[in-house]
């Protein structure tokens, strides 16, 4: 199959121009395993490529290897040819004479890619001063100026600052400063907005995407996320374990994917579409599999599914049932005050919050980093002292109980965690880990407890062996499942699910999504969803809250968020989700395209 | 920045108090004094009554005869007035005999402290950058070597080799008899030379002990997202490893100092023995073997203020050094 593809992008290579950059059969081996193994790309002047895959894809080490910045025990082969000249044979005196000049970068974490213990005006001014031999007095004005050009307000004052002093919004301003300081021809972003809020990811692309153009440079953006790409991306290559299976035009490549896994990967994506709820559809979902036996790897992916339109009754969304009708809600929230405390302070991070859940609802929680809902919903668990208010979990108000009166309570509402790497024990077998959670509520029969167990490791698709190992023989997605084990074995009515996929692939996010679906139609259970990322909540939420700095600005029902919300900052956060690519009027493949697709003609 | 010293110079006063109660009582649960010392130099301990007669009245003319918490409140009441008290045993002020041998001991300290940082810490960028390399491996075996040796072995081996069968460097003492006469450059010159053996002596575990911890602290850093930044520049490989790395690494480390200078002190004890340096390494042990409370108290308590005063600066540099720690609040 690649073989093919390369024949196709050697014939896009030879276009009109000479491509700015040019790899060629590039791999890459890392001393345990091959990263890349034969890729070929070619961005042109002023172009904008996107390079698309799930982690562990290899895209990072190809943005590596034409920066020149992998280890030294990477063995590299192939070509990547810029401007004529291939880097891979160049002395490394005179790539670094080309870095930070024609070749700039951006990189993912925006709070650890700036030295702690220098001055922002110090990190700009040192590449002026490298590659442009400016004095001191001008690489400073020129850092001042370049602050300025990446819309840092009050750059005079803030050229002094260290980076601490700075959000992570304005450190990838200064990321940007830095790279596009010398004015170079060729931009490398290796996931610049993953780490961001949504409306500053919008703030960041659209400053990156408008220098690009008042520069002329040409973009490599490396990403995961396939609502970005739509929106920014010229030509899109995808990625998949090492090999590109994919490459051309955006609309190529979104509305008629000639490779299973790039139908495998849209098909999976979220998208704020109406139709996309887990009442009515169950989403596509990619699956690796490793044979045993051979170590071969093979992937196959299920089609997104249309559920039947009669929904059981615990589904339906109580908002529109009439309130009088309801039965009394699992969980009530009123004028709840909670504090944040860290060694800068102690904050109010929850003000007067007031909400409730109704049996058998999903609400979703959605706000950016710092406005109170991780504080929110560790109050309701009772991991964080509520300073007033009360919290009234099916019928028992929780905020004056404490200790062993809490206790009990506990059982009925349980947590599910954003990382699944960092929120299991290590040194704990999977299965001692679920016991453990019974043992504390009191169960003293120790084959009662196994067999829940087994029972709760059915449920989120584990096989029965998974309680015999330990956390770090799982993948991510798996490691998850064992989270949404750990919180289900005490039969909660109330689950929160702290950001509970953002740490996930494309394709595992699926799977956690329709799984967290199931487990709701098969145990009646309520959620508490929190999510920064819109088009998730669309999916999994009944009812829909928005919190901005500890304040509970609008609550919706989900029919309704996205044509009706009326509180400025929540039109700010649809504004700032990417829209998904609407497909060109005339196709001529247009048979090719797969069913769902078609909606977006 | 004054609000902290002050605040922090508060903090250490009953520390101050407390440390100098407890090396007093220390004192007083070791067997024997001053007087059996004196008694027993002047051969009169062997014959039975009279002898008793002699240590109580030299306790008496020492002060040792009133009851040990009455010894105690006398002493703490002078040190407010930093009345350090008098040697019996050299028949001096306290207070002029650490005066006359702190130049050494300071000398002697501070070479050994500036040698051992840069020699360690050069040593553990260097491991780091190439780690697993040959250096690195040469270094690490050399450095465990270090780590392990005692100290006075070291001391006296230099000594044997240097001094005595080599005859590089001179066997003890600080400088010649009668060298201020050849001018003070000979003479700064001569004092170097006689530095030499007890500095190495005295820096080689140190060093062992920041070059371990630099080149860990190194390694981190090394893999920090801001170093490839700093590459992504096209930073040249010095401006990366010291400009951006060491500036970074060199912050732990800088506690590590602080925390040392204790350690240097109790090793010039020994060293300053061996070498015969006229510091106040030499002092304390005559004063130990001597049972000279009010000196070895005056001792111990300035030892104790020059840790504290050490934990301090380095408090204040590492505050200089790195801008998250604000320490105005």
């Amino acid at each position: 199959m690649s073989t093919m593809l390369h024949d196709v992008n050697a014939g896009l290579a030879q276009g009109t121009d000479a491509p700015l950059l040019q790899v060629r059969n590039l791999q890459v081996w890392y001393p345990d395993a091959a990263a890349v193994q034969g890729v070929d790309l070619a961005l042109r002047g002023n172009e904008v490529l996107a390079l698309v895959g799930e982690s562990g894809c290899g895209k990072s080490t190809v943005a590596g290897a034409i920066a020149g910045l992998l280890p030294a025990k990477v063995r590299i082969q192939g070509q990547i040819l810029f401007d004529g000249r291939d880097l891979l044979r160049e002395p490394e005196a005179s790539l670094r004479a080309l870095r930070g000049a024609q070749i700039g970068m951006i990189f993912q974490e925006p709070m650890t890619s700036l030295n702690p213990v220098l001055t922002i005006g110090e990190q700009i001014a040192e590449v002026l001063r490298r590659h442009r031999r400016l004095s001191a007095a001008a690489a400073r004005a020129r850092a001042i100026e370049l602050l300025d050009l990446v819309r840092l307000p009050e750059p005079q004052r803030r050229v002094d600052d260290y980076p601490h002093n700075l959000s992570g919004g304005q450190r990838q301003r200064v990321m940007i400063a830095i790279a596009v300081a010398c004015e170079p021809r060729l931009l490398v972003a290796d996931e610049p907005t993953t780490a961001l809020d949504v409306t500053i990811q919008a703030q960041v692309l659209e400053l990156l995407s408008s220098l690009r153009r008042q520069m002329s440079m040409s973009l490599l953006l490396i990403t995961h996320d396939l609502a970005v790409v739509g929106q920014y991306a010229d030509r899109v290559a995808v990625m998949q374990r090492g090999c590109k299976v994919e490459e051309g035009t955006r609309d190529q490549v979104f509305f008629s994917p000639r490779h299973r896994y790039t139908q495998g990967l849209l098909e999976a994506s979220l998208q704020v579409d109406p139709e996309l709820h887990y009442t009515r559809v169950k989403l596509a979902e990619i699956r690796h599999t490793v044979d045993p036996d051979s170590g071969a790897h093979s992937f196959g992916f299920t089609h997104q599914e249309r559920l039947a339109p009669a929904a059981p009754p615990a589904a339906a969304s109580p908002a529109e049932i009439p309130a009088a009708a309801a039965p009394p809600p699992v969980l009530e929230v009123r004028d709840l005050l909670a504090q944040y405390s860290s060694r800068y302070g102690t904050i109010s991070a929850v003000k007067n919050v007031s909400f409730e859940i109704g049996r058998g609802e999903t609400l979703g929680l959605v706000g950016e980093s710092g406005c109170g809902k991780s504080t929110l919903s560790k109050t309701i668990v009772g991991l964080n002292p509520a300073v007033a208010g009360q919290v009234i979990l099916d019928g028992t108000d929780l905020v004056p109980l404490g200790g062993r009166a809490l206790r009990p309570h506990r059982a009925k509402v349980q947590m599910v965690f954003q990382d699944p790497y960092a929120s299991l024990n290590p040194r704990l077998r999977i299965g001692d880990a679920l016991e453990e959670v019974l043992v504390v509520q009191g169960q003293r029969d120790r084959a009662e407890r196994q067999r829940r167990v087994r029972a709760m490791l059915d449920a989120v698709g584990l096989p029965q062996t998974a309680a015999r190992r330990y956390p770090h023989e799982f993948s991510g997605g798996q490691r998850q499942r064992v989270g949404i084990a750990r919180a289900l074995i005490l039969q909660p009515q109330l689950v929160i699910c702290d950001e509970p996929v953002s740490a996930l692939d494309v394709s595992v996010r699926a799977q956690i999504l329709n799984l967290f679906a199931e487990l709701k139609r098969e145990f009646g259970l309520s959620y508490l969803f929190i999510s920064h990322d819109l088009s998730v909540i669309n999916y999994m939420a009944d009812r829909v809250m928005v919190m901005q700095k500890g304040v509970a600005v609008e609550t919706l029902a989900r029919d309704r968020f996205f044509s009706d919300a009326a509180h400025p900052y929540t039109r700010t956060l649809i504004a700032a989700t990417p829209d998904w690519p609407r497909a060109p009027v005339a196709r001529a493949d247009a048979a090719q395209v797969p069913d769902r697709l078609t909606r977006f003609a | 920045m004054k609000a902290f010293i002050q605040r922090r110079l508060l903090q250490f006063l009953p520390l101050v108090f407390g440390i100098c109660a407890l090396n007093f009582v220390l004192i007083q649960l070791a067997p024997g004094d001053l007087a059996e010392v004196v008694a027993g130099e002047t051969g009169q301990v062997e014959d039975g009554a009279g002898s008793a007669e002699y240590v109580a009245e030299l306790r008496h003319s020492f002060g040792l005869d009133v009851p040990a918490w009455a010894q105690l409140a006398a002493y703490l009441k002078r040190l407010v007035t930093f009345d350090l008290g008098y040697s019996h045993r050299f028949g001096a002020p306290v207070g002029d005999l650490i005066r006359e041998r702190v130049a050494a001991t300071a000398l002697l300290g501070v070479s050994s402290l500036i040698l051992a940082v840069g020699v360690g810490v050069l040593l553990g960028v260097l491991c780091a950058r190439w780690r697993n390399g040959r250096l690195d491996r040469a270094v690490s075996a050399a450095m465990a070597l270090c780590y392990s040796v005692p100290v006075f072995w070291l001391a006296l081996m230099l000594l044997v080799v240097f001094g005595v069968k080599l005859q590089w460097f001179p066997i003890g003492g600080m400088q010649e008899v009668g060298i201020e006469a050849a001018g003070p450059w000979a003479q700064a010159r001569d004092v170097l030379w006689h530095l030499v053996l007890p500095v190495v002596t005295l820096a080689v575990y140190s060093t062992a002990v920041y070059a371990r911890f630099t080149r860990a602290s190194m390694v981190d850093t090394l893999q920090e997202d801001y170093i490839r930044t700093a590459r992504s520049k096209g930073l040249s490989e010095l401006a990366v490893v010291f400009r951006h790395a060491l500036r970074n690494a060199f912050l732990p480390v800088l506690t590590l100092i602080g925390a040392n200078v204790g350690e240097l002190l109790a090793g010039s004890i020994v060293i300053e023995t061996v070498f015969s340096w006229p510091g106040l390494g030499k002092l304390t042990y005559d004063a130990v073997v001597n049972r000279d409370t009010s000196l070895l108290l005056s001792l111990l308590f300035l030892s104790s203020l020059l840790v504290m005063a050490a934990s301090l600066l380095v408090d204040i540099l590492y505050a200089r050094l790195d801008p998250r720690i604000d320490i105005k609040r």
